[in-house]
């Protein structure tokens, strides 16, 4: 694996995710989470669906970024990935990472294919971002995945300890345990498609979840962006 | 790279203490940006109220705005509305995922969206007052975030707080001593509190106060009129 991916899915990363639970402070709120026997059913659906989005277009954002593609691509990618995200509060948790990750990763690895996908589209969604900074550094589409994949199920994770002062050695193996390499492989496996016709994975509970989690932080108070 | 040193040979290296050298690091843009000042320390020492004072002091002679960091509820940002002292759309509330040092020191993007938010929606800001969520002694200001910071710690904290350091009381551009006038209930030494800070803190400086007396926290403000 390369060693953007690896810098990119690191949470000590400096790009804004450690506020994002992915979701997971709203089940937790729910008492749907309430402890490490809970959590590898979260985590193994969320890899699979919205995880599995982020790691097809980090994918395909790093095959994209290595062929230094032109003429609207990035904002084709973009359009996509919003269509593909119903939430709207998703989709803002996600143009935040985006941004946090643009700004780490031009002073990182600075680059006119970077520059150029900021010029379409200045506040990028997160896996795109992160496929093509991935990518401008050398990273494959799978390492690309990869990043996104882990990163989709390590935030939620972290929250979990965070929140609900779940034993860490229990909660690190559970992440352990779930199956990236088949996600990956399969978001690899596609990332030379037209963007139209990427896979489309979703899962209406974590929609609704990131919405409920939006409007509770306008009443109460939510310590998590998302 | 300091040239010649006396004994007829170049070093590729120096590790001459007294060597200086231009900083061969870009300079923090700081152009047609707002000045940003940290106000970080414990819970309940006073940050929100030290803010707030500031704002009176100076809400009405620059351009202000706030950024606030609660670890636990947007009540500093509810404080600082309901206390009237600045319009309550030049404060911005961060959530910092359970974490409040993490977003003023090792991921300072969230607070780098507000104040970047701010600067949009108000253009020419001279000073954004970053407030960090209530940490502990070794909680700092990433110097990516904020130009200079403020400590905050208060008498009722234990008037030992000072001598036992941390990045928060020695490095801290400015340490405050809050409440003074609980100095007697609490059975702090001021002197004692006082003469552990200088000797923590070099040159630094160092203020006490309290903001039942002065609520306008005159010589903090003082300092911060200095720094623009």
């Amino acid at each position: 694996m390369d060693l953007s991916a690896l810098i990119l899915a690191d949470s000590r990363f400096p790009g804004g995710g450690h506020v994002h639970s992915g979701g997971l402070e709203e089940v937790v709120s729910r008492k749907l989470v309430t402890s490490v026997r809970d959590l590898p059913g979260f985590l193994s659906g969320r890899l699979r669906t919205a995880g599995f989005l982020a790691a097809v277009f980090a994918a395909a954002s790093a095959h994209a970024a290595a062929r230094s593609v032109s003429g609207g691509h990035w904002t084709r990618l973009d359009l996509e990935l919003d269509a593909r995200t119903p939430s709207l509060a998703q989709r803002a948790a996600s143009r935040a990472q985006g941004r946090g990750t643009a700004r780490a990763g031009r002073i990182a690895w600075p680059s006119p294919v970077l520059d150029s996908l900021l010029a379409e589209t200045p506040r990028p969604h997160h896996p795109i971002v992160l496929g093509a900074l991935a990518g401008v550094a050398g990273g494959s589409p799978y390492d690309a995945a990869m990043a996104a994949a882990y990163l989709s199920v390590s935030g939620p994770a972290s929250a979990a300890v965070r929140l609900l002062g779940l034993d860490p050695f229990a909660v690190n193996a559970v992440v352990a345990r779930l199956d990236l390499r088949s996600v990956c492989t399969d978001a690899a496996a596609v990332a030379g498609d037209d963007p139209a016709a990427l896979p489309s994975p979703g899962s209406p509970a974590l929609d609704l979840f990131a919405e409920a989690h939006a409007r509770h932080h306008q009443e109460e108070v939510r310590l998590f962006a998302s | 790279m300091p040239a010649e040193h006396g004994h007829g040979h170049f070093h590729e290296v120096s590790f001459d203490p007294t060597a200086s050298e231009p900083d061969h690091y870009d300079a923090a843009p700081t152009a047609g940006r707002a000045y940003r000042i940290g106000i970080g320390g414990p819970v309940g020492s006073g940050k929100t109220a030290l803010t707030a004072a500031l704002c009176r002091a100076l809400g009405d002679e620059i351009r202000l705005a706030v950024v606030t960091n609660d670890i636990y509820t947007t009540e500093d940002a509810d404080f600082l509305r309901r206390a009237g002292v600045l319009d309550p759309e030049r404060i911005e509330a961060v959530q910092t995922g359970a974490c409040p040092h993490t977003a003023i020191r090792d991921d300072i993007t969230a607070n780098l969206d507000a104040v970047e938010r701010l600067e949009e929606k108000f253009p020419g800001l001279d000073l954004v007052i970053i407030e960090s969520g209530g940490d502990n002694l070794t909680a700092v200001f990433s110097r990516g975030l904020a130009d200079s910071q403020i400590f905050v710690v208060d008498v009722a904290g234990g008037d030992k707080v000072p001598r036992k350091g941390g990045p928060g009381v020695t490095t801290a551009d400015l340490l405050v001593i809050n409440k003074i006038d609980l100095a007697h209930l609490v059975g702090a030494d001021m002197d004692v509190m006082t003469s552990d800070a200088h000797r923590m803190r070099g040159s630094l400086p160092v203020i006490t106060q309290s903001l039942v007396d002065t609520p306008d926290a005159p010589a903090v403000a003082d300092w911060v009129r200095s720094l623009l």
